[in-house]
């Protein structure tokens, strides 16, 4: 039986990873290292409601100090960037500490990628900690004109809320259709309208030439504005950047666990195993063969979802402690996104052979994502009851024609292929 | 026996208890949860301890009573 667990990482899915082990039975030392310093809290809401007028400051917090060192017995490093590991010597390094582990997973999330060349300009922010929704609020609540850079998911929630405050926003998107990834080039398109039934300056295929800033009198660089490429200048006292995320992995460089090409993010078996005596890897910066859906062995998934943290710490520290038999995770992705007061939902993967349009000219946009004969995917707006049905359905590998049955949808017209491959 | 408890100003109706324990939840049209039934059978009740845990915003309970 291991002696030590120690997790880096102190947000959703390094938290699942301490709950679970105590919950489980295990009985040795349990260390919990964040690099922030303040005890898990919960980060969907950082683009939702702590940007809203009305909402709450704070994010909630998951777990305080005091229950995790009092209730969880955990020694808790709060404030502690994990600088380095020796998966030979099973040490992790924390600054000028080194310290030993038997079982460690890999939690440290992803970090906001930047806007190139706007380093250092007060009012360009991204949104990813609880520092920077406190400052997004505050200058919504100043009522500042805003630009967002970016047409995902977080760009779009920050889009909402500025919009729904009757604030002037315009919103950049660098690809002709956002969201291809995420969710295809049909459902990018649905969801498309709804920042435009909004009033939402939407601004496709084109990118950020640079972001002009003023020099105040105290010397700082305060931003006035954001030249496109197509050659207009948009002025701002806000920028908010939602270019994606990277797995914050940088303190595993010269680890010799195997990081992922693209992204950096941990390349792990089918059970987070990362490749190294005792080492699991959960959350946003692991890279796994789903069986639900990968089609050979080098296809794997990479989800920055709370239901995927969750259950991915849950799994890795049960199977670095060796608590029951390790398993792979079969797992369907979910996700949720507030816009305009609309409920975005995805279960599954938008992977697909064909892409169905299931609710003709209802203003509840339903999409369901077939790959061979299977149900893989379903995208909808406004539609919570059914939502989990059809995440069911993706679980058991139903045939489609069970999700067309759901639907009551019949045979209707497919809107085209997937995006490809990826 | 434990008893399932919804605080319905909290629920979002996000479903991943309906997709845990699907017996016992079942998100409504209009958003929120309804209890299926309120007292978990002996053997589902780790099962509906998982589904009243995963609940993102922590509007599930299970309690003794």
């Amino acid at each position: 039986m291991p002696e030590r667990l120690v997790v880096v990482g102190a947000s959703l899915a390094g938290l699942r990873a301490v709950e679970t082990a105590r919950r489980r039975g295990f009985t040795g030392e349990v260390v919990l290292v964040g690099a922030e310093h303040r005890a898990p809290y919960d980060r969907p809401p950082l683009s939702k409601a702590v940007l809203s007028a009305h909402g709450p400051l704070e994010p909630r917090t998951l777990r305080t100090d005091l229950s995790l060192r009092a209730e969880l017995g955990v020694d808790l490093r709060l404030g502690t960037p994990a600088t380095g590991l020796d998966t030979g010597a099973r040490m992790v390094r924390l600054g000028d500490e080194e310290m030993r582990y038997d079982a460690l997973v890999i939690a440290t999330g992803a970090a906001a990628r930047p806007l190139p060349g706007a380093e250092g300009i007060t009012g360009v922010h991204t949104v990813r900690t609880a520092m920077d929704a406190a400052a997004v609020r505050r200058a919504l609540d100043a009522g500042a004109r805003t630009v967002v850079v970016g047409a995902g998911f977080i760009g779009s929630e920050v889009a909402s809320a500025a919009r729904t405050r009757g604030l002037p926003v315009t919103l950049v998107e660098a690809a002709e259709v956002p969201l291809t990834r995420a969710v295809g080039a049909e459902a990018g398109a649905v969801l498309v309208d709804l920042h435009r039934a909004a009033g939402t300056d939407l601004r496709l295929g084109t990118g950020v030439a640079g972001v002009e800033a003023v020099r105040g009198p105290d010397g700082t660089d305060r931003v006035a504005g954001v030249r496109l490429t197509d050659g207009t200048a948009v002025p701002a006292d806000l920028v908010v950047v939602g270019i994606g995320a990277a797995p914050a992995t940088g303190w595993l460089r010269d680890s010799g666990l195997e990081l992922h090409p693209r992204d950096g993010g941990v390349v792990c078996d089918a059970t987070l195993w990362a490749g190294a005596p005792g080492v699991h890897a959960a959350g946003d910066l692991a890279h796994w063969p789903n069986p639900l859906f990968a089609r050979h062995d080098e296809d794997l998934m990479r989800l920055e979802h709370w239901t995927s943290a969750a259950e991915q710490g849950a799994l890795a520290a049960v199977h670095a402690l060796g608590l029951a038999e390790p398993r792979p995770l079969a797992s369907v992705p979910y996700f949720w996104s507030d816009w305009y007061g609309r409920r975005v939902q995805l279960v599954g993967v938008a992977a697909a052979d064909e892409v169905l349009r299931a609710d003709p000219g209802t203003e509840r946009p339903l999409l369901l994502y077939r790959r061979g004969d299977r149900l893989v995917g379903a995208l909808s707006v406004d539609r919570p009851a059914e939502i989990m049905k059809y995440r069911r359905l993706v679980a058991s590998r139903a045939p489609w024609a069970d999700a067309l049955a759901l639907a009551g949808a019949g045979t209707p017209e497919p809107v085209g292929a997937g995006p490809a491959g990826s | 026996m434990p008893r399932i408890v919804v605080d319905e100003h909290t629920c979002e109706g996000l479903g991943m208890c309906e997709a845990m324990a699907v017996d016992y939840f079942e998100v409504q049209p209009e958003g929120l949860v309804k209890v299926l039934e309120e007292r978990p059978e002996p053997d589902h009740v780790e099962e509906v301890r998982a589904a009243v845990e995963s609940c993102p915003v922590m509007a599930l309970k299970l309690v003794d009573a």
